[in-house]
């Protein structure tokens, strides 16, 4: 038998980057997403659209190569690519909500059969973080969520409905974790590739939700 | 028509009184006018109300709208994180917030952006599907459109707003330089007296091809050219 092995946050990101189609407009949330861009296929071209009304960016700029005063969603130094554009940041948001986004992926806290999912409050908390999350999860024609299957005192993630406060409702299409890869439909989760090792049984064990098996389930894919 | 150009950022806010409204541009560092914040810290105004992307000062010791928090002269904050969005960053502001020290307002960045745009287009309010059925939706008037719940959100001014752009000329025109654009255009057009710090000398009307104006000067009433030894932006010591 297989020994059992998670999938690390680059394998992740990996996978989640080969559903990303040529020409896609995509949004990258902080976190594991950040990482997708790593991983594009190199026949494809994707457009890199940020919060803050970059257009079409580059990739993280190297030290010393860092302009001041370009920067992506994640605070990061990026470059600038031929082809660039900048907006303000209404219309920005005017191309996200606008539905001009392919696709956003983003981290969360929780996310639910019904394709609701929490990822700007912690339980207790006053305060949270939005961001752009809640404009990106309504206006993008896909939303991706990359997490950890469980919280790392191993509380599910995968629930039926969030305990948290939701960040949108019924938008969630397509979830990567380490445990595999889940379409939202109708049905709930379908559980289609899983990491090495690990029966569907498993994976059901650690989460909160019915899992629906897909009938062509395979091991967990990557590119290169 | 009087001169836009003040001689410092200490004259330029001066007038700012004890419970403004007052917008901060930036993101992420960049559009930030930090030199002006500075001196609104000096000239000591409080009871602020802050209308920004982040409250501020994420682990970070640059000068922001965080430092005025810090400093206890801000009473109210409208803004689209009230946790850091670096959750292993402490702020200034999250302490005193969980405290019930001060008060703030959380919304979605793009409410946020667009409540500010449509203060200075005559807009009094308008709907979105950004936080539909979500916690930031309570208490808020709802409509169905195209089989969809949308949620009102209300126009944003404010009595000042502080930008920072790359060029100016002598009317007020602006130019920014790439992601320092973010919130200065609405932000310029939303608040009562706009004042915008420039990172290059301010140059003759006509020096700026109209075609490449970004903010109309109409929309300025006070520029100030950031000095050698000013507040340059910088990237954050994390």
């Amino acid at each position: 038998m297989t020994e059992q092995r998670p999938l690390d946050r680059q394998t992740m990101a990996n996978r989640a980057a080969m559903e990303f189609q040529d020409g896609w407009v995509v949004n990258l949330g902080i976190g594991i997403p950040t990482l997708c861009s790593n991983f594009v296929h190199p026949d494809r071209r994707v457009i890199y659209q940020s919060e803050n009304g970059l257009v079409n960016y580059g990739p993280l700029a190297a030290e010393g190569e860092e302009d001041p005063n370009l920067v992506n969603a994640g605070g990061q130094y990026v470059v600038e690519m031929a082809g660039m554009a900048v907006q303000d940041h209404a219309d920005s948001f005017a191309l996200i909500r606008g539905g001009y986004v392919d696709v956003t992926a983003l981290g969360a806290y929780e996310a639910a059969a019904n394709g609701d999912f929490a990822n700007w409050k912690v339980a207790g908390a006053r305060g949270g973080g939005i961001g752009g999350a809640m404009d990106l999860a309504v206006g993008a024609k896909n939303v991706f969520l990359l997490m950890e299957h469980t919280t790392k005192e191993g509380k599910p993630r995968l629930v039926e409905r969030c305990a948290l406060p939701v960040t949108a409702r019924g938008v969630v299409t397509l979830v990567v974790t380490n445990l595999g890869l889940f379409r939202v439909a109708p049905e709930g989760f379908v559980l289609e590739e899983i990491a090495p090792g690990y029966a569907p049984s498993d994976v059901q064990a650690a989460t909160d939700a019915r899992l629906v098996v897909s009938p062509s389930l395979r091991e967990f894919r990557r590119a290169g | 028509m009087r001169n836009k150009v003040y001689p410092t950022f200490d004259d330029a806010v001066a007038d700012v009184p004890d419970g403004a409204s007052v917008m901060l541009s930036g993101f992420a560092g960049p559009g930030t006018a930090r030199n002006l914040i500075a001196a609104l810290l000096r000239q000591g105004a409080s009871r602020l109300t802050l209308i920004a992307n982040t409250p501020g000062r994420w682990g970070d010791g640059r000068i922001d709208g965080g430092a005025l928090i810090e400093q206890g002269r801000v009473a109210m904050v409208r803004a689209a994180f009230t946790a850091s969005p670096h959750p292993s960053a402490a702020s200034p502001f999250t302490e005193l917030y969980e405290a019930g020290e001060i008060e703030a307002e959380l919304m979605p960045q793009g409410t946020l952006a667009e409540r500010i745009r449509a203060a200075g287009a005559g807009i009094p309010a308008f709907y979105t599907p950004a936080g539909a059925g979500t916690e930031t939706a309570l208490g808020k008037e709802t409509r169905v459109f195209g089989g969809r719940e949308h949620v009102m959100e209300t126009a944003l001014p404010a009595d000042y707003a502080l930008i920072r752009a790359r060029r100016a000329d002598r009317f007020g025109n602006l130019q920014y330089h790439r992601s320092q654009r973010n919130f200065g255009p609405v932000m310029a057009r939303a608040a009562t007296v706009t004042i915008v710090e420039v990172d290059e000398p301010v140059v003759e009307e006509g020096a700026i091809d109209p075609d490449h104006v970004h903010t109309p000067g109409l929309f300025v009433d006070r520029i100030v050219v950031v000095p050698p030894d000013g507040i340059r932006e910088e990237p954050p010591n994390r």
